[in-house]
């Protein structure tokens, strides 16, 4: 929005022709190829790129610092005149955190869990000489007022741990004002956030960034929030630039074909099929309530959902709604209290131990981590391989077939990948690995916890198109755990919301979707950042309103 | 505060157990020694009847389940029994000798544990530099080489050939504060220099291993200094290795030190256990037995302890 910004035409930040190196397997590989761009006073400049792009490293480079395993090896970065690439650790020392402040991605390994996050805040003030600690203290309180944190005067003097993930991020946004730096680098500081606390901690950094005039880097991988955010955006690929432009411009009219298929990704929708005629539910969740310790508070509460044959259900909500310990009630990790699940008419055990092979071999996982889901120390042959053996008894020409044909449905060449290592796959390929072991059991239903939440957007609609195709191939069932509501439009056919161990709202993808929702779920849609500049600025203001209205009411 | 509670409760029953059984397996392992105390007080040429008389009255021929209650029972009170080889009372014997013992451990500690903790802290700031190489090889050396020859290198160097500090240590209950200094001061040096390496080098581990973590990136980006990172955002965070190592140390300065002591003369528990097993002194042998086990499990309970509660999450929670 650089129509309402009070930029100057003074350039702040002058990065040119930046290469950075990292290092491993014994040598020095570029990460970084040359990339240019300024920054003027009060100006937010959005670098977007998928992983691996260079995004967070060219945004620490700007305060002259490379990560462990780095170095700036050539190109200049000019910040206020003084060139950083050669000065000395104590000039760079120097501005850190006075003059160029940082916000983490997350804010809760970033804040140091020994000391009370107003210590963590005056620090900074008292250790460049700024002010005392008295002084950084009555500042902290103001600002945390400012952007609007629960007992402002209080909520200082509590531990990292003893607040929320979003409270703690607004307040290390308010740590990097501290010193009313000229420049903050944001690093994806809202990626790890659920959507209706993402908005909040935007709103306010887009605030404290306009009232103070301080120029920012706004680094992140979601489109829609870079839309928000920023004044111009860079588009970064490979640790090369692709182009840059004023905002509204690159998203009407963006010039290169990658930042076009960028732009085009979310129009996946799901391919729409006759439903099987109706039988018996394959799963029904009958009023479960569950708890982690008998003595702890139900982490589900009455919890009841059917999925049918070829179906898939999505699960939304926020992080502990209870969306993964449902998914741990079906397959067996958790007992519940309370409530039974049925599978296909038949009750199943309530721990997995007490079920039989037959049992087990229905229900598989796909996870998020598809790193921490598969052995390294395995061939991508004894991954998929293991499930044939142990379910399905398949050994020798007929194991070796099957693994060919399950290579071929994952679209990934058997002669090419079958004797790899995981640790030579790309985390999308790691991903078709785990669903191909899912399959690979023959279930009827697979639960896919966040399975694309890890990887970028262009990978992600590649797995949610495989898993697409695989469902009209193998009339297979799916429950899709996930709090991405893009996801769910693009594949669910039916929605259920839960919040705090409760299920709030459920039914029909367009019902939920449409009006009237609950009024849980219209916050949780209202919150999805959408690619408008403006939609920001719109919803806080009619939220304003209306919470305006109500105590007005009231 | 009540899970806190609930933990160290938790903890000290478990110590108790874990005292219960030691006494135990001394008490068996002593009696199942060939021979007994009346034996061994009355020599060879004693006659069955005498023999069996004193037997009678120490009791040692109640069943073996009835004299391990009535022993423990005793020391439950304050009572380790008499010693067979002077008969005196066992608990005024130990008493001095356990003093003195805790008084070098002591004096080894306050060497031992600052120096520790500096070196450590340095080594990890200046890591992989010609310093923290140097102090690793120092120490590492020190402790790769037995206790007594340290013990020889120092009495010969500083004792025989500078002649700066004595090399018996055989102080006695009117030898003054600094006497006792001046005496104990070799011993100290040789625990030191086999204890320190322990501490250092987890000192300086702990702290490494934290450097990673983003919240030392972070310090580093808001422009904080190196030895601050260290100090106040590293080391608060790895009290719970450190105390862990300072602490099974001390345990080791007061029960480890048998050797150190008989080298250097000195009137210390550990030289007490060791005349009461070639005078086969069983009750003294006992009783020196399971005061090093209580010291043990007391010190090891409060490593655990202090490790709780130096973790921010338990101390102040939600």
């Amino acid at each position: 929005m650089s129509s309402d910004t009070p930029t100057s035409n003074e350039i702040l930040l002058e990065v040119s022709g930046l290469k950075i190196e990292g290092y491993s397997e014994g040598r020095w590989h570029q990460i970084v190829k040359g990339v240019d761009f300024t920054l003027r006073r009060g100006e937010i400049l959005g670098l977007i790129g998928e992983s691996g792009a260079g995004k967070s490293t060219i945004g620490v480079a700007a305060m002259g610092y490379a990560k462990p395993g780095c170095r700036i090896s050539a190109g200049s970065v000019r910040f206020d005149g003084i060139e950083l690439t050669t000065a000395s650790e104590e000039q760079k020392r120097q501005l850190r955190g006075a003059r160029i402040a940082y916000v983490a991605q997350s804010a809760a390994a970033s804040f140091n869990p020994a000391h009370k996050l107003i210590d963590q805040f005056s620090e900074t003030v008292v250790q460049h000489g700024i002010g005392s600690r008295e002084q950084a203290y009555a500042d902290a309180k103001a600002l945390y007022a400012k952007i609007r944190m629960p007992e402002p005067d209080l909520i200082g003097f509590r531990y990292p741990h003893q607040v929320s993930g979003g409270q703690l991020q607004r307040a290390m946004t308010a740590m990097a004002l501290s010193c009313r730096p000229d420049l903050i680098i944001f690093d994806e500081p809202t990626t790890a956030l659920d959507v209706t606390t993402q908005i909040e901690v935007l709103a306010t950094i887009k605030d404290i960034v306009r009232q103070f005039n301080t120029a920012a880097i706004y680094i992140t991988h979601d489109l829609a929030v870079v839309a928000q955010m920023a004044d111009r955006i860079k588009v970064l690929r490979y640790g090369e630039s692709v182009e840059e432009s004023e905002t509204r411009q690159m998203l009407d009219d963006p010039q290169q074909d990658y930042t076009k298929s960028l732009w085009a990704v979310r129009s996946f929708r799901k391919t729409e099929k006759p439903p099987l005629p109706e039988t018996v539910p394959l799963l029904h969740i009958e009023n479960v309530t569950a708890s982690y310790a008998r003595s702890l508070d139900p982490v589900l509460i009455d919890i009841d959902f059917e999925i049918h044959r070829r179906e898939t259900v999505a699960i939304v909500g926020e992080s502990g709604s209870g969306k993964s310990t449902t998914a741990r009630v079906i397959t067996g990790l958790l007992s519940p209290s309370q409530g039974r699940v049925v599978f296909d008419g038949v009750e199943l055990p309530a721990d997995y131990r007490n079920r039989s092979r037959a049992q087990l071999q229905q229900v598989q996982m796909i996870y998020q981590m598809a790193d921490t889901a598969i052995n390294p120390h395995q061939r991508i042959r004894d991954i998929i391989g293991r499930p044939l053996s142990f379910y399905l008894n398949m050994e020798g020409e007929a194991k070796k077939r099957r693994l060919r044909e399950l290579m071929e449905m994952i679209e990934l060449d058997p002669d090419q990948y079958l004797d790899r290592y995981p640790e030579e796959l790309s985390g999308g390929q790691k991903q078709r690995i785990c669903i191909a072991r899912a399959i690979a059991a023959e279930p009827k239903l697979i639960i896919c916890d966040e399975v694309t939440s890890a990887l970028d957007q262009l990978v992600a609609e590649g797995i949610l198109r495989l898993l697409d195709r695989l469902q009209q191939e193998l009339d297979l069932a799916y429950m899709f755990i996930t709090h991405d509501l893009a996801t769910v439009k693009a594949i669910a056919d039916r929605v259920v919301v839960m919040l705090q161990g409760r299920i709030v709202e459920q039914g029909a993808k367009e019902e939920i979707f449409s009006p009237p929702h609950h009024e849980y779920t219209e916050l949780l849609l209202s919150s999805v950042p959408e690619m408008d500049p403006d939609w920001m600025q719109r919803v806080i203001e009619e939220r304003r309103s209306k919470s305006g209205m109500e105590s007005a009411g009231n | 505060m009540n899970n806190i509670a609930t933990m160290l409760l938790q903890r000290i029953s478990l110590g108790l157990l874990t005292l219960f059984i030691v006494s135990l397996i001394i008490f068996l392992g002593v009696s199942m020694l060939p021979g007994d105390a009346a034996q061994a007080i009355l020599g060879q040429a004693a006659t069955p009847d005498t023999v069996a008389a004193l037997r009678k009255q120490l009791g040692l021929d109640l069943p073996a389940h009835l004299r391990y209650i009535n022993w423990l029972g005793g020391i439950l009170q304050g009572d380790f029994g008499t010693s067979i080889g002077n008969g005196r009372e066992i608990s005024e014997v130990i008493g001095i000798r356990f003093a003195n013992t805790i008084f070098l451990a002591a004096f080894a500690a306050c060497i031992s544990i600052p120096l520790s903790l500096l070196l450590g802290i340095l080594a990890a700031l200046y890591r992989n530099s010609i310093y923290d190489r140097t102090v690793n090889v120092v120490t590492l050396s020190s402790i790769s080489t037995p206790e007594f020859f340290v013990a020889y290198i120092l009495i010969l160097f500083v004792s025989v050939k500078a002649g700066w500090f004595p090399s018996l240590s055989n102080i006695q209950g009117e030898t003054g504060f600094l006497e006792r200094l001046n005496k104990t001061f070799l011993p100290a040096v040789t625990l030191t220099l086999v204890s320190v390496a322990y501490m250092m080098r987890m000192t300086r581990a702990a702290i490494i291993n934290l450097l990673s973590q983003s919240y030392i990136e972070m310090a580093t980006l808001k422009g904080i200094r190196n030895p601050r990172i260290i100090i106040r955002h590293a080391l608060p965070n790895a009290w719970a290795p450190i105390v862990n190592v300072i602490v099974l140390n001390l345990a080791y300065l007061i029960v480890g030190v048998v050797v150190v002591e008989v080298v250097f003369v000195y009137p210390g528990l550990g030289q007490l256990l060791v005349d009461a097993v070639q005078r086969r002194d069983m009750p003294v042998v006992q009783a020196c037995c399971l005061i090093f086990a209580v010291t043990y499990v007391t010190l090891n309970l409060i490593a655990d302890i202090l490790s709780i509660l130096t973790n921010p999450r338990l101390l102040h929670p939600k």
